[in-house]
């Protein structure tokens, strides 16, 4: 298509029935605007979303989509891309989704490396069950389910992926739109998987995660002289909890993505109308 | 019909008995004779017991017997687990000068051939091959021309050199002139050789190989017993044809990797057994509302929970066809041979894409790992035809919009199937979801359009009914009294039953069922028999309550499925006119 696709292309003509001032907001714009500014279009996009407040967004977005099963959406953007290299692969998905129900796959698609970008919409609670605690939430942050805070501290999702050999791992805020879609755009365009941790505030049930809060706590790693290709230092942004980050943590210049580790570039969906070319050559294998 | 030979090799897990049987078995089917293959084995590595057995014949064999010729015994157990096939005149070959069998004891009525294996495989160049020495020991009894083995240690070790070859075909030797000069002995078995040429694999690779044939590109799986040969199988082959296989972290990922890919416009599958089936069950409802054509290979094995998974069941048919929250339309097929296991799964790929849904393609284990003959023509590939139903391009898709200009892949049409577009194609952006939807995949709650599609997806499978052929397989007697029902693989062992069961005087009518959902109407026959068996390997007769299903007295229904409840006064209304159509009727 033609070069002159707006972000607003990516916009479906449905309204979004996020809370108003839902952090989910600034995130898909972000996520359209860098789609639209790498060259992407809706027809040669696909956008994999699980299930929450989050999975909400393939709905609001115009694209090849899946709305898929709650935390399997990994999985889903995977068989997409390995089926169809020629298409840009996008995954989103809340905290619950990527942390709790889908924690296995995270770790998984992680360590694959596939050409893909992973947005996290993070709001450290469980929105559309109406407020219990999520893998990310603070353990005295008092829920529905948890009264006394759920007491285990919370999943820290950079340093499992670090763990897992991420190559690309980054943290943004939807509020701060320009950052946020710098940094998603950098995903894109990182030959491996890229996976982004957005905080997304939740207006509505989470009353310590506020906008004030990481507006007033975020460092950004862009101005602190953090050298996301040192593995050392990377480790320790990720490592300190004291402080709360954005930017992009760490980025493995040499990342090799699995379709290019295993020789899968074939666009899939192109067939013969019988057998392929030399399939007798199967059953000769049985004499 | 010529007379059968029955040998077997057993040891523990980790004696080879696996390699040397198939050895074996390559053997006879490379010297024209057809082969029918069984393995008796445990969920373990080593130890255990593990046997491998094969029956062979110049005529087709379709299936084991309790009979056992020759009996290649490398422990005391193999004996023990046997002695109830073993007969008058059985020949049991053993290494006497192995530890555990200097005390071994052969019945009297069999034949104790005691063969020093291992010092005479040490002798051709390592103590390795004294199985192979065994083999050859096992021509001399059954008279059967040693080149032929000669032929098959040639597959199976030239990869690895010539001189292994060489020292193999010595082993083999060793052991045939062993019995030769060592026992005087007239053996009653002499296997002829033919000019026929065999193909030889079992139900797993044949699904595999249907799956390339079919086109599939993309297959994701998680190893489990028995269903691994599928990805074993595709794993080095279909990358030949510009596929990829891909270790999922489990079936859940395994599912929706395939789900993905066959999004993307691949061919998809996955293959699991039970187990494995229970967690796909997860997204099998989003498979089937997003009408996503995908294959999900489920070869069964004993249950539940883990059950004896090494172990024969067909215990699976009530899952596959009700597994899974809410309504949802699927095909369940079941190959009932072999080589249907490669037919089925191309016809497989080109229903799930024709009518856009989940289908399940059901073996066994027994299937699984039974290797058997066919000659090469059975799988003649330029047979296969491919059928991606209504695919709509760049030009096409404009048939196909709302009025607002949007794509519809779940457009409301009179055969139930909507067209399909894949990622890439111009002005065909479109969402799939597991929610219920509009003609375009947005999200809906509107009765009236929950209705529609509920409606839409099961006219797919009334089209299919009508467009397909569903018919079962038929042999026996076509006018006895007795009609005798099966699915899967019980074809060929019920065959044979049939060939007894005529000595006997008794004729039957077999119907043979390949197709479980949609499956061909068999109320007509079952009323014209005076008696009908259902046959099949599960407790319950899974099976036989759908026949009883079908042949029963329909009752008149009133359904509601717009998401809104049953209100009183239109219940009664709903009642009333349902009675009424009935005094008219």
């Amino acid at each position: 298509m033609s070069s002159d696709i707006r972000f607003t292309d990516f916009k479906s003509d449905k309204q979004p029935t996020w809370c108003p001032g839902c952090g989910d907001f600034g995130t898909m714009n972000g996520m359209m605007k860098a789609l639209a500014e790498t060259g992407n279009d809706p027809d040669n996009t696909f956008v994999v979303a699980g299930i929450g407040c989050s999975g909400k967004i393939g709905t609001y977005m115009h694209s090849y989509a899946l709305h898929g099963v709650h935390g399997r959406a990994l999985p889903v953007g995977t068989g997409v891309k390995m089926a169809r290299p020629d298409i840009e692969v996008m995954v989103a998905g809340g905290d619950g989704d990527g942390y709790s129900i889908g924690a296995g796959h995270f770790v998984h698609a992680v360590r694959r490396n596939v050409d893909m970008t992973y947005v996290v919409m993070d709001n450290r609670i469980y929105g559309l069950t109406k407020g219990q605690a999520s893998p990310t939430s603070r353990e005295d942050f008092e829920t529905s389910t948890s009264p006394d805070g759920p007491k285990q501290p919370p999943v820290n999702p950079h340093a499992l992926a670090l763990a897992s050999g991420a190559t690309f791992i980054a943290q943004s805020f939807s509020s701060d739109a320009l950052r946020h879609q710098e940094i998603i755009q950098e995903a894109i365009e990182h030959d491996g998987f890229g996976f982004v941790n957005v905080y997304s505030p939740c207006v509505t049930f989470n009353d310590v995660d506020t906008y004030d809060y990481f507006r007033d706590s975020l460092v950004d790693l862009k101005e602190a002289d953090h050298d996301p290709t040192d593995r050392e230092a990377a480790k320790d942004v990720i490592l300190d909890n004291e402080k709360e980050h954005q930017g992009v943590i760490y980025k493995d210049e040499s990342s090799v993505p699995y379709h290019e580790q295993h020789g899968v570039d074939e666009d899939m969906s192109v067939l013969p109308d019988g057998a392929p070319e030399g399939a007798t050559d199967l059953v000769r294998e049985f004499y | 019909m010529a007379a059968d030979f029955n040998w077997a090799v057993g040891g523990e897990a980790g004696d080879g008995i696996d390699s040397t049987g198939k050895i074996f078995a390559q053997a006879l089917s490379r010297a024209g004779r057809h082969v029918f293959t069984s393995k008796d084995f445990a969920s373990r590595i080593r130890g255990g017991y593990t046997a491998y057995k094969v029956r062979t014949s110049v005529d087709k064999v379709q299936s084991v017997v309790d009979r056992l010729d020759v009996l290649i015994a490398l422990t005391p157990r193999t004996i023990e687990e046997n002695l109830d096939e073993l007969h008058e005149g059985s020949v049991i070959i053993y290494d006497g000068e192995r530890t555990t069998m200097q005390d071994v004891e052969i019945p009297e009525e069999m034949i104790g051939l005691d063969v020093p294996l291992k010092s005479l495989a040490e002798e051709a160049g390592g103590a390795i091959m004294r199985n192979v020495v065994a083999l050859g020991a096992a021509c001399e009894v059954a008279e059967f021309p040693i080149e032929n083995l000669d032929s098959a240690l040639e597959k199976r070790f030239k990869d690895k050199g010539q001189k292994l070859v060489d020292n193999n075909k010595e082993a083999a030797r060793a052991g045939q002139s062993y019995v030769a000069d060592e026992y005087d002995h007239e053996f009653d078995y002499s296997l002829e050789t033919t000019d026929e040429d065999y193909v030889l694999l079992n139900g797993d690779e044949a699904i595999g190989m249907g799956a390339i044939a079919a086109g599939c590109r993309f297959y994701a799986g998680y190893p489990i017993t028995p269903a691994t040969d599928v990805m074993t199988y595709l794993t080095g082959r279909i990358e030949r044809y510009g596929g990829h296989v891909v270790q999922a972290e489990d079936e859940l990922s395994a599912i929706n990797m395939a789900l993905g890919a066959a999004r993307g416009g691949a061919r998809a599958m996955t293959a699991t057994s039970g187990p494995g089936i229970d967690l796909m069950t997860e997204t099998f409802g989003l498979i089937a509302t997003s009408e996503t054509p995908l294959v999900i290979c489920n070869v069964m094995r004993s249950g539940p929970s883990t059950g004896m998974p090494t172990k024969q069941e067909q215990g699976d048919l009530n899952q596959m066809l009700y597994g899974g929250h809410g309504e949802v339309p699927r095909f369940v097929l079941a190959p009932t041979t072999i080589s249907e296991c490669f037919w089925k799964t191309v016809e497989a790929f080109n229903l799930a894409e024709k009518y856009q849904l989940p289908v399940y393609l059901t073996a066994d284990l027994s299937m699984a790992v039974t290797e058997q003959t066919f000659s090469p023509e059975t799988f003649d590939m330029d047979e296969v035809e491919i059928d991606r139903g209504k695919v709509v391009d760049e030009t096409a898709i404009d048939d196909h919009m709302s009025e607002s200009g949007g794509f519809q892949p779940h457009e409301i049409t009179d055969d139930g199937v909507s067209p399909r577009a894949f990622p890439g194609t111009a002005d065909g952006a479109h969402m799939s979801t597991g929610l219920e939807h509009d003609e375009q995949g947005r999200r809906t709650e509107d009765t009236e359009m929950r209705v529609e599609q509920v409606d839409k997806r099961n006219r797919k499978v009334e089209t299919a009914r009508e467009r397909e052929d569903w018919s079962p397989r038929e042999f026996g007697d076509e006018d006895a009294d007795t009609l005798v029902i099966t699915w899967g693989s019980n074809e060929g062992a019920l065959a044979e039953a049939v060939e007894f069961l005529d000595e006997d005087g008794l004729d039957v009518r077999v119907l043979s069922v390949p197709y479980i959902f949609p499956r061909p109407d068999l109320a007509e026959d079952v009323a014209a028999a005076e008696t009908t068996v259902v046959v099949e390997c599960n407790e319950q007769g899974q099976f036989a309550d759908l026949v009883e299903h079908d042949v029963l007295e329909r009752v008149d229904r009133v359904n509601k499925y717009n998401g809104v409840r049953f209100k009183a006064d239109e219940l009664a209304a709903e009642i009333k006119s349902t009675l009424e159509a009935g005094v008219e009727a």
